[in-house]
């Protein structure tokens, strides 16, 4: 919906969105000028959970750094630790057993279902909707219970590492994983679907609303489900192949009609189709070692390599320049809610309030993994 | 014993007892009730499935500061709580719970009931400017226009039925649908065949009214924190919350003496019980409402604003007319 804004500029009034707000799901911070419930201009602050992660990463050694990658996106904490062991392997020239690498997508898949349904369920939040949220939990829980079996944390998971993964699944995690997926399934179409999607409430609340164009969406470098809702075919798994996605069969969700609505549908699609990752994979395991030989202290030769994963938000990519000592000299991250969020402004000009935060809640952000 | 000093006392103390108790309970219901749709238990922990929780929560707000923050304009930040609460209470005055228990039998109750309504939005209004917050203010923009614009249809749809029963008296109304379910009003075809399309107008319009959810605009938590309770605490909030369950319940008496036969036995079974008859279908109401909140999500503001003067106020219009065409044929 494009709302033509009639105003003079001196009646506008200054709005501060957060730091403190239910709705930015954290310290977001955002500026809003606002000429009665419409929006003039709206500026993201950012840097109120800023850690200094980079700099971290230089002070230590290359495993020093692993517990830091699941406290940025602590909903997807599993990619993180992956986007990094892919730079620093590929740095140190470790091949992954392939059994290693079976166990990282299944996890990996695992936590973006899991993502997902807490996504889906705080954005419902954001719209007034207070039930899907207990219901998500409900299914999250499943899966937590599941990793925390094998990672043995529940939320900032450390799990894998240079050359393969901490623990071997056991038995007890496959039948469970092959529980959750026919749970979920059954679940899905009724208590996401039916409830939700399906609501009048819901798609006159999103549908039309927060449309970022394709233009715009290349523009601002969105990735993910963001750049996947606005028409645009981009997956790492499938445009830059890692690990053992290229040898799985799963679709890569994508509508074009550029609304919140659209964003939506592609992460509830996401849904089905890593279950049919995890499925496959766990079809598919192989025997065999889950960890490479890797000395304890790493030593990289000089040189400077690029990994990316996919997120549950979008690409994020690893940069590491290493000068042969045991830290590295600089480890740049390129995280996906960075860039998705930096649209904001541009397309919440002349939104109504509430469609403003209906429209940042279908960003999915994680602001830690912002500000990093 | 001279029973007119005794008369009044006691209606006093018997609707502000009911009142009382309602506010209190309805919260915990809401809780109960919340719980169950979310696959949870609720309140457990203060006393028996946690029916002392009400009473915990009472305590606590009354023992806490009532905290005037700077800027705000001290009067009007007082007063509204008050005015939340005192309409809805003075509303018991005239509403008949059943055939024999009515305070004050008023020939215009229907008029009364509609203007102490529009000062309980005062309430929400006084409340958002006074606190001179934000957020507030625009909940008391949001609440004025959402009002406005649902009172109208209400109005509308109270003058057919009026129309319909020929008195502007409660008591006469629910007296006129006695004898079965067939003589409600919501099943009166025969005089007007829009009759459960009013009925469902009333409804969205009393939700609307009592800013519950789907339509809480003005509280908003995840868009307007609390809209223009933010700024209050202890039992300042503790009124605003108590005059949004005690408006539930006049609405409710509403639907039910306006729609759904008053106090009248639905089958003609024990009809000397009237008064358990009211109390069960204003809970039905209640439950509906409460179960409602807990499915759906919010609409938006400016939607809800066209579904009132799109939607709800044209039908309301033909409705009356075509009601009021019938009256005059037959």
């Amino acid at each position: 919906m494009t709302v033509p804004i009639q105003c003079r500029h001196d009646e506008t009034f200054v709005l501060n969105l957060g730091p403190q707000h239910p709705a930015t799901h954290g310290v977001l911070r955002v500026k809003l000028t606002m000429d009665g419930e419409y929006i003039v201009k709206a500026e993201p602050v950012l840097g109120y959970i800023h850690r200094m992660h980079e700099k971290m990463a230089e002070d230590g050694t290359f495993a020093q750094f692993m517990p830091n990658t699941a406290r940025m996106d602590y909903l997807h904490a599993l990619a993180y630790n992956q986007g990094y062991c892919m730079a620093v392997e590929r740095a140190a020239g470790i091949e992954v057993p392939e059994r290693a690498e079976y166990i990282r997508v299944i996890t990996v898949e695992l936590n973006r279902i899991i993502s997902h349904i807490l996504w889906w369920a705080a954005f419902l939040l954001d719209l007034g909707g207070f039930t899907p949220l207990l219901y998500a939990f409900d299914d999250r829980e499943q899966v937590l219970d599941l990793l925390e079996r094998v990672t043995g944390s529940r939320l900032t998971y450390c799990y894998f590492r240079f050359g393969g993964v901490y623990n071997d699944i056991d038995d007890e995690f496959i039948t469970g994983t092959y529980a959750f997926i026919k749970r979920l399934r059954s679940r899905l179409p009724t208590f996401y679907h039916d409830l939700v999607t399906g609501n009048i409430i819901l798609q006159k609340r999103l549908k039309g609303i927060g449309i970022i164009t394709e233009e715009q969406a290349r523009r601002y470098g969105c990735t993910g489900p963001v750049a996947r809702g606005s028409g645009i075919n981009y997956d790492v798994r499938k445009n830059e192949p890692y690990s053992i996605y290229p040898e799985l069969d799963f679709d890569v969700p994508v509508y074009d009609e550029c609304d919140s609505f659209a964003r939506y549908m592609v992460r509830m699609d996401e849904i089905d189709q890593s279950l049919r990752i995890i499925e496959q994979s766990l079809d598919k395991l192989p025997d065999g070692p889950i960890r490479a030989k890797v000395p304890k202290i790493l030593k990289p030769a000089a040189g400077d390599c690029y990994a990316s994963v996919e997120t549950a938000r979008g690409n994020l990519g690893h940069r590491l320049v290493c000068t042969g000592l045991k830290n590295p000299y600089r480890l740049k991250l390129r995280s996906p809610t960075y860039c998705n969020l930096s649209c904001y402004g541009e397309v919440a000009e002349g939104m109504l309030l509430p469609d403003a935060l209906a429209f940042m809640g279908s960003l999915d952000l994680v602001i830690p993994e912002i500000d990093r | 014993m001279d029973t007119s000093i005794w008369k009044p006392i006691l209606y006093l103390i018997g609707f502000m007892a009911f009142a009382g108790l309602n506010a209190a309970y309805l919260g915990w219901c809401e809780r109960k009730g919340a719980g169950r749709i979310q696959r949870r238990t609720g309140p457990m922990e203060v006393g028996f499935q946690g029916l002392l929780q009400p009473l915990a929560d009472g305590l606590k707000l009354m023992s806490k500061q009532l905290i005037v923050p700077k800027g705000v304009d001290g009067i009007l930040f007082r007063v509204a709580p008050i005015l939340a609460m005192i309409p809805a209470m003075t509303s018991f005055a005239v509403l008949p719970l059943s055939g024999n228990i009515q305070a004050r039998a008023m020939e215009l109750s229907v008029l009364l009931l509609f203007a102490l309504a529009s000062i309980a939005m005062m309430a929400v209004l006084l409340g958002g400017w006074a606190s001179g917050n934000k957020y507030s203010l625009i909940a008391a923009a949001r609440s004025v226009s959402q009002n406005l614009a649902y009172e109208i249809p209400m109005l509308i749809t109270v003058i057919t039925i009026v129309m319909v029963s020929d008195s502007m008296s409660l008591r006469d109304i629910a007296v006129a649908q006695e004898g079965g379910f067939w003589h409600w009003n919501l099943f009166r075809l025969d005089l007007s065949i829009f009759m459960p399309i009013s009925f469902i107008i009333f409804f969205i319009c009393s939700i609307a009214e009592t800013n519950r959810a789907p339509f809480d605009m003005a509280e908003a938590e995840s868009e307007l924190i609390a809209g223009h309770m933010t700024e209050y605490g202890s039992m300042g909030f503790g009124l605003f919350m108590m005059g949004e369950y005690l408006n539930m319940v006049v609405g409710a008496c509403l639907i039910t003496i306006l729609f759904l036969g008053g106090w009248s036995s639905p089958f003609g079974l024990l009809p000397s019980l009237g008064l358990l008859w009211f109390l069960l279908k204003i809970y039905v109401i209640l439950f509906t409402v409460i179960w409602i909140r807990w499915t759906f999500p919010r609409t938006q503001v400016y939607k809800l604003l066209n579904l009132s003067w799109k939607i709800l106020i044209p039908f309301s219009l033909v409705n009356l007319l075509v009601t009021a065409a019938f009256l005059k044929i037959f």
